[in-house]
């Protein structure tokens, strides 16, 4: 074999994973993916080892619910085949390999830095000398937006190439929020810094990613958490999702200067996220997902208080969306805007709700379940035409979903137990690796130890790293002007992307 | 027409009325009181993950601490977080809870620069810059002008281009990356430029303020006119934080 297998959440002895050559490697993780939608890359990176690079392939299999891993040396001096000229799943992980330790490819089709890293391998290269694409035409002209845009968000620049008011492309040139999360996991040593670390990554998935996080600790530190802990996590999870999408409705009304639908569904969020308050003292759940540990119960009483929440905010959600979806000047400019079709998805490898828009069945929740997933039997909300409309309908039906979800969870609230597990350090030479799925998509945490049983490597994928390029792909030939309502439909992140 | 009538009249009045005397619902960690008990402080320093506590005497620096809230679960007779949310000031050290103290966290009016309260008393525009925030605080800015809080009958909004602004609101870390922009935008913002920091990670960095890849020389550089501290801060944080600075009226002395 020249590969290995393991479920999500497991922890094997880096020694198993297989090592083979560089072009057997190459043949064999192109071949996964050849032919197969229902396989993805979940992530490929590399750490030094000595002085060579092991490069470390994951891909999923939504079928089996097996995760295919398979490793190689390779020296930072190297000119390699790339991946990407076979598939473009592996286009970004090959420039962040190729910019964290200079190994360049010779047949790469767009070997560009990706977020200009702080311990990058060419320091010459700076956020400020971009090498964007051009074209040279009397006729056409370039827009740039950013870093800082008008609203509050988190900065990134956009470069557009227009004809006119069309987009003829759209590079999107990300990195301004690099904060060095994956150093600081290893500089910082405390479990509760490190917990503190995960809710930064992206404070708009804080359960996503600390829920990714724990599972980490938990399974390389060799512990079964208690029912409770995972009712508190699906749960949070759920909550966590209804809560953005909902947003996320409100922002996709605003940009197409629906009053009342932004000023409704932006006031429905509200509810939601001050019940997490009331839950665990933090709008946006910081603090409430710790590994090994349930600091803050669910219990009977908020169960109650839930839906009396859910009962006040489902009557006003249906008959909202009834009105919007309705409405034709709000269907006109959600239909057959930004679409981004099937075949693009799955070349480029897009997760969650960008990979669910076009009929690309990608869900966690199903494909590799943890927490109570397996009971639920989670069905994925597929929808099939990749505009802005599909991911406005995805976001309704996933809110419905997720309020059933909930009110059956919280049907039965399970007995705390008091136990609160006790950490061993880490087992020595091993890797783990934990798939969550977030409101975004799939979000994948890998850790390697060395022998000491240290983290030598802790690596962090948000769904937005694979699915900032759909974004792109999705304005090629619609107006500038509903860039916006394109933006804000598929919602990525930037600090989670940039880390 | 009447569907959208009846949607309004369905959701009725949504506004807070009072942003300075509203509750916060459940649980929720502001202001932090210490009592004079007598816990093992080695234990308790070693705890907080941003070394928010200090010795001598036992005080918090809510401009550090990231209220996960772990030192009052652990310590419950020593620390306590009260729901008090008005945690905003203009004093980098007014921002210290010490033992045995219990008193509210204000801006203090000696200090406020004279142009700030003469000239953007019943207007105030400002220029959101996120720097390596993690877009929860940049979520609370944004809901802090949405219906319910509605910061915007205060007259105060957040614009587009920094010429139209009176200063700039900072969020995150600053990353190296950030850095560059960051000054850009400030030069571009006429006077009197005030600097509001949004959030534990803007004010001392917070967890990933240490790290090699943020650029915190920017912060040298100025006066800051407001700390407005939280993870993230909460909107009613934001709203009294930024009344206190620039109104007459809403200060009690």
């Amino acid at each position: 074999m020249n590969y290995t297998t393991i479920v999500n959440k497991q922890t094997i002895s880096v020694a198993e994973i297989p090592e083979v050559g560089y072009y057997e490697f190459f043949g064999l993780n192109t071949g996964f993916l050849t032919g197969a939608p229902e396989r993805h890359c979940v992530n490929y990176f590399g750490y030094p080892v000595d002085s060579h690079i092991k490069l470390i392939c994951c891909i999923a299999d939504d079928q089996t619910h097996q995760i295919y891993l398979s490793s190689c040396l390779v020296k930072a001096s190297d000119t390699l085949d790339s991946f990407t000229a076979k598939n473009f799943n592996f286009e970004k992980f090959e420039r962040e390999i190729c910019e964290n330790f200079g190994i360049n490819y010779t047949d790469h089709p767009w070997l560009k830095p990706v977020r200009y890293a702080h311990n990058r391998a060419d320091q010459s290269k700076t956020i400020a000398n971009y090498p964007f694409f051009s074209i040279e035409s009397d006729e056409l002209h370039e827009v740039g937006v950013g870093p800082i845009h008008a609203g509050i968000i988190e900065p990134g620049h956009f470069r557009f190439i227009c004809n006119g008011e069309q987009i003829l492309h759209l590079e999107i040139q990300l990195g301004y929020q690099h904060r060095g999360i994956e150093q600081q996991f290893l500089e910082k040593k405390k479990l509760l810094q490190r917990s503190t670390i995960a809710e930064s990554i992206a404070g708009d998935t804080v359960v996503g990613h600390t829920t990714a996080f724990s599972q980490v600790w938990e399974s390389i530190c060799g512990i079964q958490v208690s029912h409770d802990i995972e009712f508190s996590r699906t749960l949070a999870l759920e909550l966590e999702r209804m809560a953005v999408h909902t947003g996320d409705l409100s922002a996709v009304c605003t940009d197409i200067a629906y009053q009342l639908g932004s000023s409704v569904f932006g006031r429905l969020r509200t509810p939601i996220i001050n019940f997490m308050q009331e839950w665990c003292g933090n709008r946006l759940s910081k603090g409430l997902i710790r590994p090994g540990r349930n600091p803050f119960p669910f219990s009977p009483e908020l169960a109650n208080r839930l839906t009396g929440v859910l009962d006040i905010y489902e009557p006003h959600f249906l008959e909202m969306n009834v009105q919007l979806f309705q409405l034709p000047s709000a269907l006109s400019r959600f239909e057959r805007t930004g679409v981004v079709s099937y075949d693009d998805v799955l070349s480029v490898g897009t997760v969650g709700m960008a990979a669910r828009m076009s009929g690309l069945n990608r869900d966690i929740r199903s494909s590799h379940p943890f927490g109570l997933y397996p009971e639920i039997a989670h069905e994925p909300i597929i929808k099939h035409h990749g505009d802005v409309y599909s991911r406005v309908q995805i976001r309704k039906a996933e809110v419905k979903q997720s309020m059933q979800y909930i009110r059956n969870l919280i049907q039965n609230v399970p007995e705390v137990s008091e136990n609160e597990a006790s950490f061993e350090s880490p087992k020595p030479n091993s890797f783990t690796l934990s798939l969550v799925e977030g409101w975004r998509g799939e979000i994948c945490h890998c850790t390697i130890t060395d022998s000491q049983g240290e983290l030598i490597l802790y690596k962090v994928k948000d769904p937005s790293f694979h699915n900032w390029l759909a974004l792109a792909l999705a304005v090629r030939n619609n107006e500038i002007s509903d860039f916006p309502i394109c933006n804000k439909s598929f919602n990525l992140s930037y600090s989670g992307h940039d880390l | 027409m009447f569907d959208n009538v009846k949607i309004v009249y369905h959701q009725g009045k949504q506004f807070i009325p009072d942003v300075t005397t509203a509750k916060v619902p459940g649980i929720f960690r502001g202001r932090p009181v210490i009592s004079l008990e007598k816990v093992n402080e080695a234990e308790l320093l070693e705890l907080c993950p941003l070394d928010a506590i200090t010795a001598n005497p036992v005080s918090i620096d809510l401009g550090k601490c990231s209220f996960c809230g772990e030192c009052a679960r652990q310590f419950p007779n020593k620390i306590r977080f009260t729901t008090d949310y008005k945690l905003a000031s203009n004093d980098r050290l007014g921002l210290i809870v010490k033992e045995g103290e219990e008193k509210p966290i204000e801006v203090n009016l000696e200090t406020i620069r004279k142009d700030i309260r003469q000239v953007l008393g019943s207007s105030l525009k400002l220029r959101q810059v996120s720097a390596g925030g993690d877009n929860s605080c940049e979520m609370e800015l944004n809901a802090a002008n949405n219906v319910q809080f509605d910061m915007s009958r205060f007259g105060i909004d957040f614009v587009a281009s920094p010429r139209h602004a009176d200063g700039i609101v900072i969020t995150g870390p600053i990353t190296e990356n950030m850095a560059v922009p960051l000054q850009i935008c400030y030069d571009a913002i006429p006077e009197p430029k005030i600097i509001v920091l949004v959030g534990t990670d803007a004010i001392s960095g917070g967890i990933l303020g240490k790290g090699s890849a943020v650029d915190r020389s920017f912060l040298d550089k100025y006066p800051i006119d407001l700390y407005i501290p939280g993870n993230p801060a909460h909107p009613l944080t934001i709203i009294n934080g930024l009344l206190d600075l620039t109104r007459k009226r809403k200060v009690q002395k």
